[in-house]
């Protein structure tokens, strides 16, 4: 009968039965498919798992990673921010360009400054005139690679003197035997996750990303929030487009060009749900590295570039299957 | 059966004998830890309105999904129309003719009336196209049981809630059903789109199919039921002829114990004006809404839906900008630009959609309770664990919320202890003025007088105290004054101990109008 079979699984189960082997399984499942792949690919190339093509991988990853760290608090907050790509073309061609007419110092403060505005333009859009934020930032990512390209004059950038700047610390510097920009990806995701989950700023915007009208009906300034979210995306755009120009000690105008997708990837990778209201940094900065690792891998097994972009969106769109699928079982087992 | 009939002083309904149509028999489902329902049995018979009682929590929702289909049980039979049946699902539920109504609306507003009753199951013509005509005709029928003012081709978002909830019916009777149950389908009608619903229940029964009522009204299930069955802990307490019972011994069934009914007295003693509202208007919402609320006092605030009394509370609370008019808190002019400044300034409102505007239901209990008062659990912008459960616990015990821990995600959690989540966190932002909207609406009686009583007490403590309700006996049993409003204006303003409910209905339709403006 179908009330016997039923009764078997909804007895309270012992520890390692197959029904909490398998949950946990499930929730852990993002990490387990990042071991697996990592030892799948390490049986195709010696050299993956060494400890130099892991620290080049990681540190690949990392430009990708700090702006992903920001965007992450975007999402969670409710929105999506898309100009991230042609803003890390922005301030990288920015800083690199004023780094010769006038100093690193002044250069780099008036990067994050510029960053900073444009930030605050689609906080300003999107926060307080409460514009759909998947529209505002996919034309503020034309409308910014416009300004690049009139700034520029369509030239490429660079430093003339490259041995001779403290600037190239942050794309090249080591610090303690770490990378610099290893390190700052790190720095930045501990502080950005130690916000969100033990400040009452990071508990507002869970809460303006989960119900916007409950949390305006709790006496949250949901406008602020949603403005602040955007700046601390821009933050995290300038400090990338520091390690970019640094380690390039140039650019190109369209530099950041397809980063805005790499970054979604990366954090709908980690399982950060695109609904909002949920989500965390450390699950960013795992999908970050799955993401670094699948094109390394690829590359190392010697498949051209092309590949690795339809792997990794297949990979992706399984991800976000996988993950759905489970949600919906555990809707339908929820007793209310 | 007229409308007039509906008058809830006729006398209760004599029970049909008949052989039931659906038995449940000692059903038992458990879920991980926890045990909902433990070998309950119920019955239905032909032509009957069965009503099913029971607290918040004590397994009347469960028992029902079990019925159709949503749920399996563990043990027990359900036997419909003398043949044992094990639904796997809700349409196998619905092919057999058990349908249930839901609480919650699940139409397609965008899509027509007729679309939404067959959805699912749209008439099909060779090559899998729409039957549109034979659609129309099936939909015309329906429509002409349900006796009510819409057309096949409405949309459906362009219905009342009333109307709304109608094309639900309407989508159940196209399965020919031969049970129905009713989850409390009055909780988002007004009075008067209540009879209505009791018509078309009748019209059911009379057409032979059983009908489980769920409701936490009595009077409702007083003037509707032929028999009461109740449900306490996931236990089976017994069935009994409505004929033969009072409210008293269905309390008792429910809750194990004769009811704390509230029986605390309305404060007395009041303070200086809290709450003053000169000539507060919005444009096309209200206008010229003027009343106040001294310390210590509760002033009801009754009226229709529509009537504009939740807008002014938004108003109050920073949510809309006055377009004339101003509110004085304390003595002083205050025009709040949000809500932050008006939870500042010592306002609080708990808000009329728990769902929607009270709680974010992704949320932990705790984390909810904290939300509007997050700098009091904070040192150094840093949220402190422990004090977070400290306030937590404070109010998890004083309001006597039935939690598992507080971890449980608040979307998990019945009505009640999902309002008691809300009022405690308001009351933990120490507010001077706590407005409440329709503060027990939809929760179980145990929950609502518990809450009638809290409500009072702070109001003895010092607390001014507004109370937004479309429920007559709540404004009465709470308030000290009563503001009356209709259409976007206050048509009267009346002492809570000596008004008389004829008085306050003509002021709330805009009879009484002429008569009581002063």
């Amino acid at each position: 009968m179908a009330f016997a079979e039923q009764s078997k699984s909804n007895l309270p189960a012992g520890k390692l039965s197959k029904a909490s082997v398998m949950s946990f399984l499930s929730a852990q499942g993002i990490l387990i498919f990042f071991l697996v792949g990592m030892f799948v690919f390490s049986f195709f190339s010696e050299q993956f798992l060494s400890q130099s093509n892991i620290m080049t991988v990681v540190r690949q990853a990392s430009i990708i990673g700090i702006i992903a760290v920001g965007v992450t608090v975007v999402i969670i907050g409710g929105n999506l921010d898309l100009s991230v790509g042609s803003m890390l073309s922005f301030s990288t061609v920015l800083v690199v360009d004023l780094h010769d007419k006038v100093g690193p110092t002044t250069a780099i403060l008036m990067m994050f400054a510029l960053t900073l505005m444009l930030g605050a333009v689609n906080g300003i859009l999107i926060g307080f005139l409460r514009l759909n934020s998947l529209i505002v930032t996919l034309a503020m990512l034309s409308a910014i690679q416009g300004f690049v390209l009139i700034y520029s004059g369509g030239q490429n950038v660079d430093i003339a003197n490259q041995d001779g700047t403290w600037f190239a610390f942050f794309g090249r510097g080591y610090l303690g035997g770490i990378a610099v920009p290893i390190l700052l990806f790190g720095l930045l995701a501990i502080l950005v996750q130690v916000v969100m989950s033990y400040t009452g700023y990071g508990r507002r915007i869970f809460a303006v990303g989960g119900n916007p009208m409950a949390a305006v009906y709790s006496g949250i300034r949901k406008n602020w929030c949603v403005f602040s979210t955007y700046l601390i995306s821009a933050f995290c755009v300038a400090c990338a487009a520091l390690v970019l120009g640094s380690r390039v000690m140039g650019s190109q105008n369209n530099v950041g060009q397809g980063y805005e997708l790499l970054v979604l990837a990366g954090i709908i990778l980690g399982g950060t749900s695109l609904l909002g209201g949920a989500g965390s940094i450390w699950k960013t900065v795992i999908g970050v590295l799955i993401l670094g690792f699948i094109q390394n891998g690829l590359l190392l097994m010697g498949y051209p570039y092309y590949i690795q972009w339809i792997v990794t969106w297949v990979i992706i769109i399984l991800a976000v299957w996988l993950d759905l699928a489970n949600k919906r079982k555990r809707l339908l087992t929820t007793h209310s | 059966m007229s409308p007039s009939q509906h008058d809830f002083s006729s006398n209760k309904r004599q029970p049909i004998n008949a052989e039931p149509i659906l038995r449940l028999e000692g059903i038992t489902k458990r879920f991980p830890g926890v045990v909902a329902l433990n070998s309950v049995d119920f019955d239905v018979r032909p032509g009957e309105v069965h009503a099913l009682l029971g607290e918040n929590g004590a397994g009347k929702s469960t028992l029902m999904k079990v019925l159709a289909g949503k749920h399996q049980a563990n043990e027990g039979k359900i036997i419909l129309a003398g043949q044992e049946m094990a639904f796997e699902n809700p349409k196998h539920a619905k092919r057999a003719g058990v349908v249930l109504i839901h609480q919650e609306q699940s139409l397609v507003p965008e899509m027509t009336v007729a679309e939404n009753i067959f959805l699912g199951s749209l008439p099909r013509k060779p090559f899998n196209r729409v039957d549109w005509r034979k659609l129309r005709e099936d939909t015309n029928k329906i429509l002409e049981t349900l006796k009510c003012g819409f057309q096949h081709d409405d949309l459906v978002g362009s219905l009342s809630i009333a109307k709304k909830q109608m094309v639900e019916i309407g989508r159940a009777l196209a399965f020919t059903p031969r049970v129905v149950v009713f989850d409390e389908p009055t909780a988002s009608l007004t009075d008067h789109e209540k009879p209505v619903l009791y018509d078309v229940i009748n019209s059911l029964c009379e057409q032979g199919v059983g009908i489980v009522y769920i409701s936490h009204r009595m009077d409702e299930i007083f003037h509707l039921s032929h028999r009461i069955s109740v449900l306490r802990d996931g236990e089976y307490t017994g069935t009994v002829n409505t004929a033969d019972t009072n409210e008293d011994e269905i309390t008792r069934m429910m809750i194990g114990r004769s009811l704390e009914l509230d029986h605390a007295s309305k404060p007395s003693n009041f303070g200086d004006n809290l709450l003053e509202v000169r000539n507060l208007s919005v444009k096309r919402v209200f206008e010229n809404v003027s009343f106040n609320v001294r310390k210590g006092e509760i002033v009801g605030m009754y009226g229709l839906v529509g009537a504009g009394r939740s807008e002014v509370a938004e108003t109050i609370f920073g949510l809309r900008t006055p377009s004339t008019g101003e509110v004085v808190l304390d003595g002083k002019v205050v025009s709040f630009r949000n809500s932050h400044d008006a939870v500042v300034h010592g306002v609080a409102l708990v808000p009329e959609d728990r769902k929607d505007q009270g709680l974010i239901l992704g949320m932990n209990c705790r984390d909810n309770m904290t939300l509007a008062s997050l700098s009091s659990v904070s040192s150094w912008g840093f949220m402190t664990s422990a004090k977070e459960r400290e306030v937590y616990d404070k109010y998890h015990q004083a309001m006597k919320i039935k939690t598992p821990s507080w971890r449980q995600k608040v979307g998990n959690l019945s009505g009640g202890n999902q309002q008691k989540i809300v009022i405690g966190k308001w009351l933990h932002t120490h507010p001077k003025l706590l407005i409440l909207d329709e503060p027990t609406r939809g929760i179980d009686v145990g929950s609502k007088s518990e809450i009638h009583t809290l409500v009072k007490d702070l109001a003895k403590s010092g607390y001014a105290v507004l109370v937004i309700s479309s429920e007559m006996p709540e404004v009465l049993g709470l308030s000290n004054r009563i503001i009356a409003m209709y259409d976007g204006r206050v048509t009267a303003e009346f002492d809570g101990d000596n008004v008389s409910e004829d008085e306050l209905v003509q002021a709330i339709t805009g009879m009484g109008k002429q008569a009581q403006a002063s």
